[in-house]
Order: C-alpha cells, then structure tokens, then sequence
C-alpha cells in the first residue's frame, strides 16, 4: 500500500481506538472487559510496528510512546491500556539487544554493583539500525497475542486446585476471569457460592444468573450481608481491575470491606489476575487512584430538591492492601502477594514506568 | 367457691366429699358434681404443666427433637381435651350462682366447720405432693427450686417457634395453637390464619420463615373480624407492608393499639379482668407475630403489660381497672422511649465536638434525636450518612437532617472505605443488646463497625434500657428474619437479570434483616436510667440490676 495511505488508515485505527476507549469505561462495567482491551491494544500497537516509519529502535519506542500516552490519557482508569505499551517497549528493547549480540542480563538487571561501577547513565541509545528488528518485534508481539488469548484458560485449568468439595466459596461483582475459574471447577466438583451483589451497579446479579445456569448452587446477597454471613465461607474468592505494584488490589468498590471481613475470620482470600493486569503503579497517588461516577447511581434525580443540599459520592474503586491477600492465581501460575514485585522486574523495563 | 384455690384434688378427699353428699342430701349432689368437675379440671391441667416441665427439661438436656415431638404431644391432647370441657364450664359455673343463697338456709357452722376441714386436707395434700414432685423433678436429671426473684432465675426457656421452621412437629403445633386462640363460643374458621412461606430459602436459613410483601396475612381474615380487634389488624398489616419500621416506632404503634383494646374493653361476667384481658391479648399476639416476628423491644413491652394487667386486684372495678392501665402504658412509652431519649441526647451531646464528622447507617430515631438536638445546642459537625440496599432507610434520615439545616454527605455501604479515614466518630442505633454484650441491629452495622475498627474510629452504640434483653447469640444465622427476597431484584438499563429467578433451580436470594456485632468492634454504649457511658459487657449487669428493681 502507498505511503499516505497507510499512515492514514492507521491514524483512523488510532482515533477510533481512543474514542471507543473514552465511551466504554463509563465505570458501569467495561463495554470490554480488560482482556479484549489488551487484546486490541497489542493488535493496535503491532499495526504501528509495523505501518509506522522508523528507522531505528529508539523512534519506535519514541512513536509507541506517544501513541501509548495519548491512549492513557483517553481512560486513565484502564490500566490495561498502559501495560500493553510498556511490555511492548521492553520487547523492543530486548529485541535490539539481541540484535546488538550483547547478553541481555547484562543490560537488563540494574544491579547495584553496577550502580557503583559503571560510574554514569547507561550509553545505550537505541540509534543502531538493524534490518531485521522489525521482523522480530513483530513475531514476539505475535506471541504475546497468542499469551493474552489463553489467559483465562491457563487460571481456569488451576481451579481443581483451589476448591475442595462442599465449599461455601464468596465473590463480588462480576469478573470474567473468576466465573471461569469456577465454571471449570464445578465440572468436577458441587459447592456453594454466594454473590455479594455489588450496589449501585449491581453486577453481581448478572454473574450469578450465568453460575446458576451452569447448574452451580448460588446465592445473591447484598453489599451489607457480607459480614453477617462471612462465619460460615471457606474461601473468598475475587477478581480484580489493577494488581498495585505493591501486591495491593485496585478492586471493585467494596471488596476493602470484604477483604476485611474475611481477615477476621480468617479466610483465605484468592486473587484471580492475569499477569496483564499487573501495572507499575503504586497506591499512593490521591488524584489519580480513585474514579468517580455520577452520584445519581446513588441518589437518583427523582429524590428532588434535598439533591442541591447533600453531597452524593459513587466511587468505582477501592484499595486493599496485600497484607489482606493470600493467593494471587495468575495464568503463570500462583503467588504470594510479596513475589509481585519480582515479575513486574520481569514484565517491565524501570525506565519504562513513567511513560 | 373456694375451690379455685385447689393445686390437687386426691383421690380421698374425693371419697370423704361423695360421703358427705349422700350424708347430706340431693341439692348437695349437684354442687358436689360441679367441684368435682372443676377438681378434674385442675388436676388435668397441673399434668399438662407436669408433662410441660418435662418436655422442657428433656428438650434443655439437648436430646434430638424427635424426642421432644412425642412430649409435645401430650400437652396437645391434654389442651384438646380441656377445650370441650370448657364448653361446658361455664354454663354450670352460673348454677352455684343460685345455689348460694340456697345453701344459705343451710345451717352455716356446718359450713364453716366443712370449709375448715377441706382447708386442712388441702394442705396437707399440697405439702405431700410437693415432696412428690421434688422426687419426679430429680428423676429426669435437673430440679428447678423455686428461686425468689432476686437470685440467679433458672433459664427453662422452650425453643421459639420462629427459628424452627425446618422442624414439622413444631410448624404442627403453631398450627394448632392458633386454633386455640379463638374466643370460645366463635364458630372455627374465624381463626388466626397461618402464614405461608414463600419462594426458595437458602439452605443456610432454612431453619426461619421467609414471607412474601406481596400476600399480607390480612388478605385471609375475614372483614369484619370478629377475633382481632380493628386497630391489632391495621396495625399488622402496617408491619407486614413495612409502613411501620424501627424497634423504637413499632413499640410505641404496639402500646397505641393495646391502648385501643384496652378503651373498648369490657368484662364478660362472671370473669375477673386480670385473667380475661391476658387471654384476650394472645391470640392478637400471635396474629402480629405472624405479620412480622416480634422485635425485641415488643416482647419487653408485652412482658410489662402483661404484668400490669395481671397485678390489678380483682375488687377493682373495671373503669378504675382501665385507666390505671392506660396510664401505665401512657407511663412506660414516656418513661422508657421519651424521657430516655432526652436522658441519652445529654450524654451523647458531651462526645460531639466542634469540626466532627460523624457517620452514621440506616435510619435511627435515637441518632437523628441526638445531632438533631446536638445542633440546636450549636454544635459545627457535618454528618455522612451511609446507606445500603434493598431498604434505602438512609434516605429517610438524610431528609430528617436536611431539613434541620445539618450538611450531609450521602454514600453506599460499599463506599465505606473510601469515606473512613476522614471520620473522626460513628454513631449506631441498635435494635436489641443481647446479654453476651453482642449488638443486634440492622444488618450492615457490623461492617461498618469492622471497617471503623480497622481505620481506628470509635464506633458509640445508642440504645434505650427497655432493649436490653436477656437472649445470647454468637453469629446471625441461629435467630434472624428473612425479609421478602424480590426485593432484591433491580433494574438496570432496561435490564432485570433476576427476574425469573425462582424458574432456576439453584439461584437463591437472601434478604437479611438483622446482625449481630461483637463487641470488641463497639467502643462505646450511650443508655438512659442514670447510666451514661457504659461498655458492652455491662449489659448483663443491667439487666439484673433492672430485674432485682422490679
């Protein structure tokens, strides 16, 4: 295809990327759940590798990170979006060391014996031109695909694991990863699950109409009956938005009081994220950790004219901490909360962090 | 006759009596049959009492209920067979009536001299049987003495009815109870109906009844009723319908009906008031269980009236009679609900400073009370008010406070962890604080206690005196209410994923109405009676203190 032409076409690929991401994350559920958000963003970022102009490996990531802020910026809250660039930055990078022929331990671990010794900033600058790195970004990028499709199918398979016979098993709101994780493991087991119902959205609702078709045992409760009824579950087990660089969870409102109760009846709470969610965030940034929503989810326009004289809050998120967490099940397998920081070193470059 | 006053009619007494009828002629006869008759009666009901003590004492040894179903049912036939003998009671009972002055021709020494004897006989009856029942209380294992009121009361209490749902026999026997309640001489369909569980329980509560809003209990008496007065139906229908919410309004809608009854009340002859008025109030009783079960408050409150009713001596005429209840009833809700409330406003008022936020959940008179009353006193404080699904009492207090100028915020339960670090205090009403120092209220109030103790905020429990009751529970499934599960169901965008949820198998709703809190999660409890601040674990010392006042 011509020049001109392409540039275009993937301009507009852009553009409708970015206006469907400012449309879906309405905070009332995804219109997506973040793994078709993923998917799409590699799919997106594999069609800038391989349309855009660039030269050398630095103008790719230079090109990626533009797109990448541009696209964080139409929806701060999907993190997902964000994840998606930085591992494509740091499969650029690895692609263009091995180009290089240097090893990539060597570059990559920022030891501090390296710290002291080598003195100044790394010389690396990206500049070198290799004919073939293209073609090699492109087939990892492929691969990550290939990695981001079977995710659920790599936690599900590890449900036989996690849930015995005749448990009472607890969960909030609605999560994908979480309804497969069960599903598979009612095929060979019967237990009982309950479903925190999630106000104002009510998302619990929907998941526990697609258990319940499956023949699995469930019931709905509402936000307020958590505690009352923690005494008598096994295991809880949650999904979630956002694995903190921490090991914390940015989760559905309300799982911090869930996450509490289960705490003080010491009940294990299991974590089912796959690993393209982890994001190098941490906790502590006020302004961009909670979203808001429209109040009149929570006190509908129909209240009339005590809405001017109250303040109204209907924040999407909350923060647990990892000392509440038990078990991260991810599609590589499962983890201790203290172990996260471990694969963000793998899955991202430090440099990449702040995009 | 003196022969009320009988515990045990023995077998030689009856002898001497039959003697001294054929001695003294054939009027004699007809009296000497109707004492007998009424002997028959008290020995029969001293058994049922017997057969009751030892249903209770083999159910408190924890055997099976399949046990306890075969001792229920002699109290059952023994009541059945009572019922026809009542029938006739009372027709005889008119007959000594103009016996008396016939027998007044009758030389009266011989009278006296026989009353005498009877008087003698009977106590040494009594004190033999006594002594009997002494030796059958240690056969089956545990003997209750009689305690005087201030010491430790032995605790025979019979399972209650309402969290034995699941258990056949006892469902039977309410059954039956209700059709004991009649008035006698009503014909037998006009009865207290019995309520039908509706939709599938979870298996966990099984053990409760769940009631649909949807099919009140007054859609099957008939209009008008003849057995429950006007003002008990309309008050039942506003529990069962949820017009009439909060312990603290439902006592209070409670003690305005019995005052009703008690205004249209009048003596059947040949009754005294005492005992008629207690018999006329159950089956009102169990037709507004039936409505909605019992709130503890109701049950303190109904304890108290019924002492009241049964403390008026019988040479009491019945205008004098009257008042003196509605004015005791008048007494109690000021006492206990008003005076209490202004009593605990004060000790309240001294914890609210300057510049606190306070949270407060759900919609609590005596918490709406207190920052109403604490803002007229000009204190700064700004108020949020957490809320929760499927009641949204949250609202109603939102409005009460905006209306008196209060700025408010408005969350959901599940925003709790967001809006808790800027707290400095929460306040919680409470429907009943039960002996073990554990807090019943509306269920969410333990999460929001839990999430407060985690943030570090001091959670202060308000609760009048006439709450505490003398229950222990430990988690909130063994006694709760299930309140009517299509709550639940919302809609959403157009959306209502619950709609046909009794066609799926194995999809249940759960709509909770109570929890319990414990009470390493309460800092604080504010109460009335002179008490102020008192910690949790107190409740039990109050209790008894209250019981050795009375």
């Amino acid at each position: 295809m011509p020049g001109p032409y392409k540039e275009t076409d993937l301009t507009e690929r852009v553009e409708a990327f970015l206006s469907d991401l400012k449309r879906g994350g309405s905070g009332t559920g995804p219109l997506r759940g973040s793994a078709e958000t993923a998917r799409e963003t590699t799919a997106l970022l594999r069609r800038i590798t391989a349309q855009a102009r660039w030269s050398s490996a630095g103008d790719l990531m230079e090109i990626i990170r533009k797109e990448g802020r541009r696209m964080i910026a139409a929806q701060p809250s999907e993190t997902t979006v964000g994840n998606m660039v930085r591992r494509v930055l740091k499969i650029i990078r690895e692609e263009y060391a091995r180009s290089r022929g240097s090893s990539e331990e060597a570059d990559q671990q920022e030891s501090l014996h390296k710290l002291l010794t080598s003195g100044g900033l790394s010389e690396e600058n990206f500049r070198q031109h290799f004919v073939s790195l293209k073609a090699n970004v492109i087939e990892v990028i492929n691969e990550l695909l290939t990695e981001l499709e079977g995710t659920t199918d790599n936690i599900s398979m590890q449900a036989l694991e996690h849930i015995h016979s005749n448990e009472v098993i607890m969960t909030i709101g609605r999560s994908r990863t979480v309804e497969a994780f069960l599903k598979d493991a009612a095929r060979k087991r019967k237990f009982h699950v309950i479903v925190a119902e999630c106000a104002p959205f009510c998302q619990g609702h929907e998941m526990a109409t697609s258990l319940s078709k499956d023949g699995i045992e469930t019931t709905v409760i509402t936000d307020a009956a958590i505690f009352a009824v923690m005494s008598r579950v096994n295991k809880v087990i949650i999904g979630t938005q956002t694995v903190l660089a921490n090991g914390g969870l940015r989760a559905v409102n309300g799982t911090h009081t869930l996450a509490l109760a289960a705490k003080h009846h010491s009940t294990p709470l299991i974590v089912c994220a796959p690993m393209f969610k982890l994001s190098p965030q941490f906790p502590n940034e006020e302004d961009t950790f909670h979203k808001f929503v429209s109040p009149h989810e929570v006190l509908p326009f129909t209240e009339g004219e005590i809405l001017s004289k109250v303040n109204a809050h209907c924040p999407v998120f909350d923060y647990v901490p990892p000392e509440l967490i038990t078990l991260f099940i991810s599609n590589i397998g499962g983890h201790a909360p203290s172990y996260i920081y471990r694969l963000m070193s793998e899955l991202y470059h430090p440099e990449d962090h702040e995009l | 006759m003196a022969d009320s006053g009988v515990t045990e009619g023995p077998d030689k007494k009856d002898d001497m009596q039959f003697d001294r009828a054929k001695s003294e002629g054939k009027e004699l006869t007809k009296e000497e049959k109707q004492r007998l008759r009424k002997e028959k009666k008290q020995q029969k009901k001293n058994k049922e009492k017997k057969d009751d003590k030892a249903s209770q004492e083999s159910e408190k040894e924890k055997k099976p209920l399949g046990s306890a179903a075969p001792a229920s049912q002699p109290p059952t036939q023994s009541t059945t067979q009572k019922a026809p003998s009542a029938v006739p009671a009372p027709a005889p009972v008119s007959v000594p009536a103009s016996e008396a002055p016939v027998l007044a021709d009758k030389p009266a020494k011989s009278k006296a001299e026989l009353k005498a004897e009877r008087r003698a006989r009977q106590e040494a009856e009594r004190a033999s049987k006594q002594g009997k029942k002494g030796e059958t209380g240690q056969q089956a294992a545990t003997s209750k003495p009689k305690a005087p009121p201030n010491e430790l009361q032995p605790v025979v209490k019979r399972l209650p009815e309402h969290i034995q749902v699941d258990n056949p026999d006892v469902l039977k026997k309410l059954a039956k109870k209700l059709e004991r309640q009649q008035i006698p001489g009503h014909i037998a369909d006009k009865q207290i109906p019995l309520r039908m569980d509706y939709g599938y329980k979870v298996s966990l509560f099984s053990h409760l009844h769940q009631y649909s809003r949807k099919a009140p209990l007054t859609q099957q008496v008939s209009i008008p009723s003849t057995v429950i007065h006007p003002a008990v139906v309309r008050l039942g229908l506003q529990y069962s319908q949820g017009i009439v919410t909060g312990s603290n309004a439902r006592s209070v809608a409670l003690l305005h009906a019995f005052k009703q009854v008690i205004r249209d009340y009048t003596t059947p002859p040949n009754e005294e008031l005492s005992r008629d008025l207690v018999n006329k109030l159950k089956p009102y009783i169990s037709f507004l269980n039936q409505c909605r079960p019992l709130s503890a408050s109701m049950g303190n409150a109904i304890k108290y009236i019924k002492k009241e009713i049964s403390n008026i001596p019988s040479q009491c005429k019945e205008e004098e009679a009257k008042s003196k209840l509605l004015n005791c009833i008048e007494c109690y809700i000021n006492e206990k609900i008003i005076l209490a409330a202004k009593a605990i406003a004060k000790s309240a008022i001294e914890k609210i400073s300057d510049g606190d936020v306070i949270l407060i959940y759900g919609c609590s008179s005596l918490v709406n009370h207190i920052l109403c009353e604490a803002f007229e006193k000009s204190r700064k404080f700004r108020v949020i008010v957490v809320d929760s699904r499927p009641r949204l009492e949250g609202r109603e207090a939102l409005r009460r406070l905006v209306q008196k100028g209060i700025s408010c915020t408005y969350v959901l339960i599940s925003a709790v962890s967001y809006v808790l670090p800027e707290v400095s205090k929460v306040f919680l009403g409470a429907h009943a604080l039960l002996a073990n120092g554990y807090v019943m209220s509306r269920v969410g109030t333990s999460q929001i206690a839990l999430v407060a103790k985690a943030f570090n905020v001091p959670v202060l429990v308000c609760c009048e005196t006439y709450k505490f009751c003398e229950r222990v529970q430990t988690d909130s499934f063994v006694s709760n209410e299930l309140d009517d599960p299509d709550d639940l169901i919302v809609t959403r965008k157009g959306k209502t994923h619950l709609k046909d949820w009794q066609e799926v198998p194995s999809l249940g709703l759960l709509n909770l109405v109570y929890d319990v809190t414990p009470p390493d999660f309460v800092d604080l409890v504010i109460t009335d009676l002179g008490l102020g601040m008192i910690p949790c674990t107190s409740v039990p010392v109050v209790l008894r203190v209250k019981n050795v006042d009375q």
